[in-house]
């Protein structure tokens, strides 16, 4: 339903009426806007020295002058990005196994490995990543590096996610499939490999990709535990020119334009699946999981 | 389980749920309010309500809820002077479900506007026939049956909330995460025993929620 329907085409008074809200919510949006630029005023926010070292080298007594850009935030970005493909390639073999795992027919490997999904999706991913991070020495024998403790506790996260998402992909395959299958011969694993994971990943790719801004926006719980990231780089800029705004704000513009980009594929490739006529019920079923990740912004959900 | 024999740890542990659950109540209802004036806004008649309800959710989805609270902690709080409480502790908290809030509040929006867009257009045209304005169609049609399909989704994003509110650590709450980190510190041989019992009242807490609200979800849904 398209938002329209809720209300009549505006005659004469509703126009007058929308453009008279129309005008009071931008009076407010201005007076918010100029309350905000005078409290940034008042803590001195807008000054140039605050602002200078994102247009300009900066001069370190004793080295090489700083550009805070090829410095701190590019090979920032680096890392996220990094920690991110790393994590999405194993989460997507972890959620491929798992759901193949859950359909099986025999109960000793469909029980155990659904309880791993619902054990990975319940526990928030600071908790595995603390874990890893401060017990995996008492654990493992030696210290796991904070690059894996991110990357294992987003695959083993965004892999079961994946894994009830794929499930919900391979189950929506018509069930005629399978059966021309069966019976031109093929057994179980042919009909999985060949006939359902296919048209399966067909329907699940704008799934992979909205499940991949998840995944990027959670690399940032690497802060939390010393990864080079995006804002941990970011944090080291603040340190050395006290400009915690300005670099909070180029931050969130890096994160919002590149998932922003990434949602807009994640849509273009929807509509086109739908023009084509593949069946995406686990799409609703990963924009909600989506949503509640939110860890993913942590950890999320 | 030896080290949650001693009062003082099982302490820490019952500190940290309980700090858990005060973070996602305060945030849940905030973010419920929130995210409903929003997406009442993404579906109003005034195209600058609109943008607004709009501009929020894509600043807010698209950013690290991390990015989000740390901002609330330095920037809001150290360089901005915003201040709920004397008391850093207190102060803190509050600093947290402020970034909780208007990071979930996105994502409630969007479900509560999927759930607008369930609701069969007939039912808005009938009731733009009998003479309802917008917010009466909104008010007394849409949003009753709207949000018997949003139940679901918004059983995942309480879940998802629940497990965010660990985040809330990042600017020194002392939430599970953090006592877990704290214990783990102090306990290294039984890091395994602290990091299950953790997980495991995570899997307690959160499992029923999730089977809960899909129970309901499908008691509330209208079949068509």
């Amino acid at each position: 339903m398209s938002a329209s329907v809720l209300y009549d085409h505006p005659g004469p008074r509703a126009r007058l009426r929308n453009r008279a809200l129309s005008v009071v919510v931008v009076a407010l949006l201005l007076a918010g806007a100029y309350w905000v630029y005078r409290a940034f005023d008042a803590k001195g926010q807008w000054d140039w020295k605050k602002w200078q070292p994102f247009f300009q080298e900066m001069p370190n007594p004793g080295g090489a002058p700083v550009n805070v850009w090829t410095d701190y935030i590019v090979p920032g970005l680096v890392g996220t990005l990094t920690a991110a493909a790393t994590a999405m390639v194993l989460a997507l073999a972890f959620g491929l196994l798992f759901s193949v795992a859950r359909l099986s027919e025999h109960a000793w490997i469909r029980v155990p490995s659904g309880m791993v999904v619902e054990f990975f999706r319940a526990v928030p991913l600071l908790l595995m990543i603390f874990f890893l991070v401060y017990g995996g020495y008492y654990v493992f024998g030696t210290a796991v590096p904070a690059f894996w403790a991110v990357v294992i506790g987003l695959t083993l996260y965004n892999g079961s996610v994946l894994a009830e998402a794929f499930r919900a992909g391979i189950r929506a395959v018509p069930g005629g499939q399978a059966e021309a299958a069966y019976s031109l011969g093929l057994v179980k694993s042919q009909v999985m490999r060949l006939i359902l994971i296919p048209q399966a990943a067909r329907s699940m790719l704008p799934v992979i990709v909205s499940q991949l801004v998840v995944v990027l926006k959670d690399t940032a719980l690497g802060y939390i535990v010393a990864y080079s990231e995006l804002m941990l780089e970011g944090s080291k800029i603040y340190a050395n020119y006290n400009n915690v705004v300005p670099v909070f704000l180029v931050l969130a513009a890096i994160y919002i334009v590149i998932n922003a980009t990434l949602t807009l594929i994640a849509h273009l490739l929807e509509r086109r699946a739908n023009r084509r006529g593949v069946a995406t019920p686990a799409a609703r079923l990963g924009a909600a999981n989506a949503a509640a990740s939110g860890v993913g912004g942590g950890g999320g959900a | 389980m030896d080290v949650f024999s001693d009062p003082v740890n099982r302490q820490a542990f019952l500190d940290g749920f309980a700090m858990i659950l005060k973070l996602t109540a305060a945030s849940a209802l905030l973010s419920l309010a929130l995210g409903l004036l929003l997406a009442a806004c993404r579906v109003s008649p005034v195209p600058v309500l609109r943008a607004v309800g709009a501009g929020w959710v894509h600043l807010f989805r698209n950013t690290p809820l991390t990015l989000i609270i740390t901002f609330c902690f330095f920037g809001l709080y150290s360089a901005m002077g915003v201040k709920f409480s004397d008391d850093i502790a207190v102060n803190n908290y509050w600093l947290a479900v402020v970034g909780l809030s208007a990071y979930t509040a996105a994502f409630v929006c969007e479900a509560i506007r999927s759930g607008i867009n369930t609701v069969p257009i007939g039912q808005a045209e009938a009731a733009r026939a009998l003479g309802l304005t917008f917010s009466q169609n909104l008010r007394l049609i849409i949003l009753p049956q709207a949000m018997r399909s949003v139940v679901a989704p918004l059983g995942s994003i309480l879940i998802a909330l629940t497990k965010n509110a660990t985040i809330a650590g990042v600017i020194g709450v002392m939430e599970a995460s953090s006592q877990m980190k704290q214990l783990i510190n102090d306990n290294g041989d039984a890091a395994v025993e602290i990091f299950a019992v953790f997980a495991l009242a995570f899997v307690v807490l959160l499992v029923p929620v999730g089977y809960g609200f899909s129970a309901l979800a499908n008691r509330l849904v209208v079949r068509r």
